[in-house]
């Protein structure tokens, strides 16, 4: 059994040595997405590289297409692809870019324009339910992507097909690229509006491991409608310095800040090892 | 006069290859009866998903359907569908490459007095501009047939524009000449070529009869296949013939007309003219009253074509 807690700084550590290497990514919202991520692809999605093409493994949409560098690097980990691939991420003819690319292994729709991912979950869920299979679809969303529309869309259709096998994330870390969401557009009250259109809600600590675990138990048991699990994050969780700054959003830590944030995250990984 | 809409016939398609084929699926925004889909709902109710008056869930829904082994075909009003859910079709369905036929009904200028709201006389050039997404406006209810069920064996994302109206039949039902990405030669000529697509097909094949009794000979492709465009076709027409006039219900910029134009220029320069709307909205009529006033009709066409061959003689 993967120590989950220890998985995330582990992670963490990948993808600030990405983004320090390549010169570009988004840092802050790598880093606040992911133990969602680590809990999914490390305990409960059904899909390896082994079922990757089966039709009834789960599926996961990355909305926050812009969280890719946290999806690559858990990818390469779990063997979807060799961790050298990454080596030119971002560089000359790379299919790995700056939002997910389903040429990769692993991904399954392009994504990085916001508001799509949950009505693409939508459909997929609807399928599942059309073939009476087994597998469970599940998106994660940002907080300031939720400014979109078209989200609002799927959220009706979700629950209007009472989509049980759907799990929508939102991770809510009050950050968006020019400050806070409440200053850019107020996103207060997620319980509320999620629970007007229908959804069942969760609202979690959501760097917390334990607590994304048993919400997305809860989320399997929950039937005749989907489930959101607002996630109340940390944007830059993990690296003290860029915790809860709009700043590291998409900035590139230097060497030396490097240097700093992988000894942080090395540090808190062996103390939740132990 | 034929008095079956192009719709009804996709309709009557689906209805008829979904009870062989349960991936099919097909999806409307609010849209089953005025794309004639009723009977489809009917027959087929666990193959039919209702998103009600939202384009953009319309068709990322489809794209998820399709990603997990569907054959979605989703059905909107063109105008919506063409630019409201632009950003899906573009990222949902061409990008990732999914498995989604958009059909655009009641397009061009068919919805006439509801105004340039309900106008889409942009779509080819907003659909054709974007990577891996194919565009088609068959010309009448026989080729539109010939074009599903082509459509349907390949997973390719492709928009497809019909009118709203019944419209006069270019073929005849034992006489339908049909090939995957060709345009069709409905009249052969070598004075001048009149390539056509969707509802002015018609036009054009009477525009080539009238020239006959003026003694010209007129050649008319059916340009049903916008893209990927016919290039040999056109290339050859260009070579063969002193002038092209290109004839469609869209905007002068970006459409088939701009799109033969470009290849003209490119591989063997000619003479073109294209016939279109003009960039300003459309006056107030039907179909008729509105090709007519713009010159799209035979008339009109003929009157261009007489002109333009006896500038280049």
């Amino acid at each position: 059994m993967v120590n989950l807690k220890a998985k995330a700084y582990e992670i963490r550590k990948d993808i600030v040595s990405l983004i320090h290497d390549a010169g570009c990514g988004h840092i802050g919202g790598d880093l606040s997405v992911t133990d969602i991520l680590v809990v999914l692809y490390y305990k409960h999605l059904n899909c390896s590289p082994d079922n990757m093409d089966d039709p009834n493994r789960d599926r996961l949409i990355l909305s926050k297409g812009h969280s890719a560098e946290a999806l690559y690097c858990i990818l390469a980990d779990r063997g979807f692809f060799p961790k050298s691939d990454l080596d030119n991420y971002s560089g000359y003819q790379s299919k790995y870019i700056g939002h997910p690319n389903n040429k990769i292994n692993g991904i399954e729709m392009n994504t990085g324009s916001l508001g799509h991912g949950l009505s693409i979950a939508v459909g997929m869920a609807i399928a599942g339910k059309m073939d009476r299979a087994n597998y469970r679809v599940y998106t994660i969303m940002g907080d300031g992507e939720l400014a979109e529309g078209s989200i609002w869309e799927g959220a009706m259709a979700g629950s209007h097909y009472k989509l049980d096998n759907l799990t929508a994330f939102v991770d809510r870390n009050h950050l968006q690229i020019s400050g806070c969401t409440e200053d850019v557009m107020a996103q207060n009250s997620q319980e509320e509006r999620w629970a007007s259109f229908g959804w069942h809600v969760i609202s979690i600590p959501g760097n917390d491991v334990d607590a994304i675990d048993k919400a997305i138990e809860e989320a399997k048991a929950t039937k005749g409608r989907p489930t959101v699990i607002i996630a109340n994050t940390t944007k830059g969780y993990g690296v003290s310095f860029m915790e809860n700054q709009a700043l590291w959003h998409h900035r590139v830590p230097n060497d030396e800040e490097y240097a700093k944030a992988m000894a942080e995250l090395e540090q808190r990984r062996v103390e939740v090892y132990e | 006069m034929n008095k079956v809409a192009v719709k009804e016939v996709i309709c009557d398609v689906l209805v008829e290859e979904a009870k062989e084929d349960k991936d099919i699926v097909v999806l409307c925004s609010d849209s089953r009866g005025s794309a004639s889909l009723k009977e489809y709902v009917k027959v087929h109710p666990g193959q039919f998903v209702e998103v009600g008056i939202a384009e953009q869930n319309l068709v990322s829904i489809s794209a998820g359907l399709a990603s997990c082994g569907k054959k979605a075909f989703a059905v909107s009003p063109a105008c919506f569908l063409s630019t409201r859910s632009m950003e899906q079709a573009k990222v949902d369905v061409a990008y990732s490459n999914t498995n989604v036929t958009l059909v655009g009904i009641s397009g061009g200028i068919s919805y006439g007095a509801l105004g340039m709201t309900h106008h889409s006389i942009n779509d080819i050039a907003t659909m054709a501009s974007i990577p891996n997404m194919r565009v088609y406006l068959p010309s009448d209810r026989f080729q539109t047939q010939k074009l599903f069920r082509n459509i349907l064996k390949d997973e390719k994302p492709s928009y497809i524009r019909v009118g709203r109206n019944p419209v006069e039949d270019v073929y005849e039902e034992d006489s339908i000449p049909f090939d995957m990405n060709k345009a069709t030669v409905v009249v052969d000529g070598d004075d001048i070529t009149l390539i056509a697509c969707g509802e002015l097909v018609i036009e054009a094949k009477k525009a080539a009869l009238k020239l006959k009794e003026r003694g010209i000979s007129a050649r008319v492709l059916d340009m049903y296949c916008i893209k990927p465009i016919d290039r040999e076709t056109i290339i050859q027409a260009a070579r063969e013939t002193k002038a092209i006039i290109t004839i469609e219900e869209h905007s002068h910029l970006g459409g088939m007309g701009s799109m033969v134009s470009q290849i003209v220029a490119n591989e063997c320069p000619k003479k073109v003219l294209n016939l279109a709307l003009p960039d300003t909205p459309v006056i107030t009529g039907v179909s008729k009253e509105v090709f007519k006033y713009y010159g799209l009709d035979s008339d009109g066409i003929v009157k261009s074509a007489l002109e333009l061959l006896a500038h280049v003689e």
